[in-house]
């Protein structure tokens, strides 16, 4: 399963952090502040696989936001860029040419979206479809639209 | 009273603060207004207001007084509150807290709710959080769900199974009757939740996983599916179907074939035809012949399969994609103890590894090279892996220092080679060496009597040219000490200068 993913800027400014574990904040913390220090140090055209503590790092880039996540030993790296991949595909669809403004400003529908991609560490849906439509039903029950001043779904 | 400020407003406020002190300031502000808001017991704002409370929460700033509104917020009746409680709850709530246990009526109510969105919120945030006091309350509800015929619920339901399992593994038994027939499913986020929630349970129970052992044959259907099929739209990445699925059976075909002959069996045919037919020009392609190397070489597959995962491998080392090289390189370690011949085989292709400009492709290469050391490459071996040791990284150094001595000690073979090989790397990484090595030196240097004039003055000359070094300066001053005599008689042995 994966430990955790976290989003942040080339400054190492969090814009996302999803745990999938228990753990106390101020661990927390420090673990974003690890995991910010060692991705940005690494230079351009090296492999996207850390090691870290008993954990797989997978890291990739997009723009100018860092897609970080853990996994354990029993995991498959390469597939782990695929379902990073899949996610900025499905922000991608969701604000219509992602950038990382969209998620500085709409943070918790990155997560709804996220939520609908995985579960306790673990992919939940592998149909881009389904996930699409889940989110845009869920957004048509939001009582008050107006609180959510956003770009056309779909 | 005035409306508290919207949250993308009080975002673009925040981010026009030119320096941390300002920005600290302006959240100090607005959090003694939410907190305030908060006291009125404001039903109006309470979402507004904790979401505003979750962005300020991931700049680091406090937000423990927000704890309460989150349950307040998935209490209420309306969605919007519900999906920010539930968010909140997630973010700010952790199970050491007794305040965490006060969701779980809640979560009881919802998971029960009309609304499958709102089902949805309450498994996902019991699946990704849920303490195991919540888990043994609610696993009951989950059960259920893991019944419906609801895809969208079910696929949920399985995960949040497993979250349980993971946390009370003394429930697993009471999901067993809901798995009956989970494989059936034709919808895919299903399938693949299932396919985990089996991992799962065959993982940790032997009983488990023998009476799963009979799935065999539908999973083998199931992934022969996804490659014979057609183009779907909705699941194909690069023309691969479902990859995500695929590598999942892939992985609990591993589990399931795992020192059972009848299974390894059934499964062989299954993976020879992925192993041959994936595409493999991109990264997806190879994500799913990485798993089916995996499974091929830990189940009991025939020996023709196993040299075809092991070339699969030699193939991943000439990747261009350095991601597919490094994945390579730590399988073959992994493959190397039980497959030692077939690995041998890519022997120059790793050791041209070592070259490599990445820092993580470099240190695998490494420890497989050492792995491939034997009696009858030592000497070519020992060359690329000195020429290694001069230009590689200090980080690498000390290990690699260590690596040299132990295969030096096993493969030797000459006293002559042993003592040159040593002191190449005291004189080239002599301060890198780990201090344990120098009474294994100079136990070494005792036992090769006819060598002690050889090397008290090769270790003499190496001072000469540099004593920095301390490992080289230790071992060269205890020979020094107990050959002096020879070094001083002049006696000469033929010295190879070394250069």
């Amino acid at each position: 399963m994966m430990h955790f993913l976290l989003l942040f800027s080339r400054q190492g400014k969090l814009r996302l952090q999803k745990w999938f574990l228990p753990l106390p904040e101020r661990e927390r913390k420090k673990i974003v502040k690890d995991m910010t220090t060692m991705v940005l140090a690494r230079k351009p055209r090296t492999c996207n696989f850390l090691h870290w503590k008993d954990l797989k790092i997978v890291y990739k880039r997009y723009a100018s936001l860092y897609f970080c996540c853990a996994l354990e030993n029993q995991d498959n790296e390469l597939l782990a860029l695929e379902i990073l991949h899949r996610y900025v595909e499905l922000l991608d669809k969701y604000f219509g040419n992602v950038c990382e403004l969209d998620i500085i400003f709409n943070f918790e529908k990155a997560y709804f979206i996220l939520d609908e991609l995985l579960m306790g560490g673990e992919i939940q849906e592998t149909s881009k479809l389904s996930i699409v439509k889940s989110i845009e039903a869920s957004d048509m029950l939001q009582e008050t639209m107006e609180e959510y001043i956003s770009k056309p779904a779909f | 009273m005035p409306a508290p400020i919207r949250l993308r407003e009080l975002i673009r406020t925040i981010r026009t603060a030119r320096t941390q002190a300002e920005e600290r300031e302006m959240i100090q502000k607005e959090c003694a207004a939410i907190r305030s808001s908060f006291r009125e017991e404001d039903n109006t704002y309470r979402c507004r207001n904790v979401a505003k409370l979750l962005y300020m929460h991931m700049l680091g700033y406090p937000a423990h007084f927000g704890q309460l509104e989150c349950l307040k917020l998935i209490a209420s009746q309306k969605f919007t509150d519900k999906r920010i409680g539930y968010l909140g709850a997630m973010l700010l709530l952790d199970e050491r807290q007794d305040v965490h246990l006060l969701m779980t009526n809640c979560i009881k109510n919802d998971l029960n709710h009309s609304t499958q969105y709102v089902q949805g919120l309450s498994l996902c945030t019991l699946g990704c959080m849920g303490s195991s006091e919540m888990c043994r309350d609610l696993a009951g509800e989950v059960e259920k769900l893991l019944k419906t015929s609801n895809s969208y619920l079910r696929k949920k339901a399985a995960l949040c199974a497993v979250h349980v399992i993971r946390k009370v593994p003394e429930l697993m038994e009471m999901f067993l009757p809901a798995t009956k027939n989970l494989l059936s499913e034709k919808n895919h986020g299903v399938l693949h939740t299932s396919v985990v929630l089996l991992t799962e349970m065959c993982e940790r129970s032997p009983d488990m996983l023998s009476h799963f052992r009979k799935l065999v044959p539908q999973l083998v259907r199931i992934l022969k599916n996804l490659i014979m099929s057609g183009y779907s739209p909705e699941h194909d990445v690069s023309g691969i179907s479902d990859p995500f699925l695929q590598v999942r059976i892939l992985r609990l075909l591993r589990i399931l074939g795992k020192g059972d002959d009848d299974s390894s069996e059934a499964m062989n045919d299954i993976l020879a035809q992925v192993a041959t037919n994936t595409e493999t020009s991109k990264n997806v392609g190879n994500a799913i012949l990485y798993e089916t190397v995996l499974t091929i070489m830990d189940i009991k597959s025939e020996s023709g399969l196993r040299v075809l995962a092991i070339n699969i491998l030699g193939r991943f080392l000439l990747n261009n994609d350095k991601n597919i090289r490094y994945v390579a390189l730590t399988s073959l370690l992994k493959t190397v103890q039980t497959d030692h011949n077939a690995v041998q085989r890519h022997r120059s292709t790793i050791v041209d590894c070592l070259k490599d400009l990445d820092v993580s492709i470099k240190r695998r290469a490494m420890e497989l090279s050492f792995a491939l050391v034997n009696g009858n490459n030592i000497r070519g071996m020992m060359k690329e892996l000195l020429y290694f040791l001069d230009s590689c990284d200090p980080d690498f150094k000390a290990d690699c220092a260590s690596g040299i001595f132990l295969a030096a000690e096993k493969y030797a073979p000459s006293k002559r080679w042993h003592i040159d090989t040593v002191m190449r790397v005291l004189t080239t990484a002599g301060s890198y060496v780990r201090d344990d090595s120098v009474p294994n030196l100079i136990q070494l240097i005792t036992n090769s009597v006819e060598m002690h004039a050889y090397t008290v003055q090769r270790l003499y000359k190496a001072l000469l040219d540099d004593i920095s070094q301390q490992p080289l300066v230790q071992v060269a001053s205890w020979c020094i000490g107990e050959y002096g005599d020879l070094l001083v008689s002049g006696q000469l042995h033929c010295i190879i200068l070394h250069t």
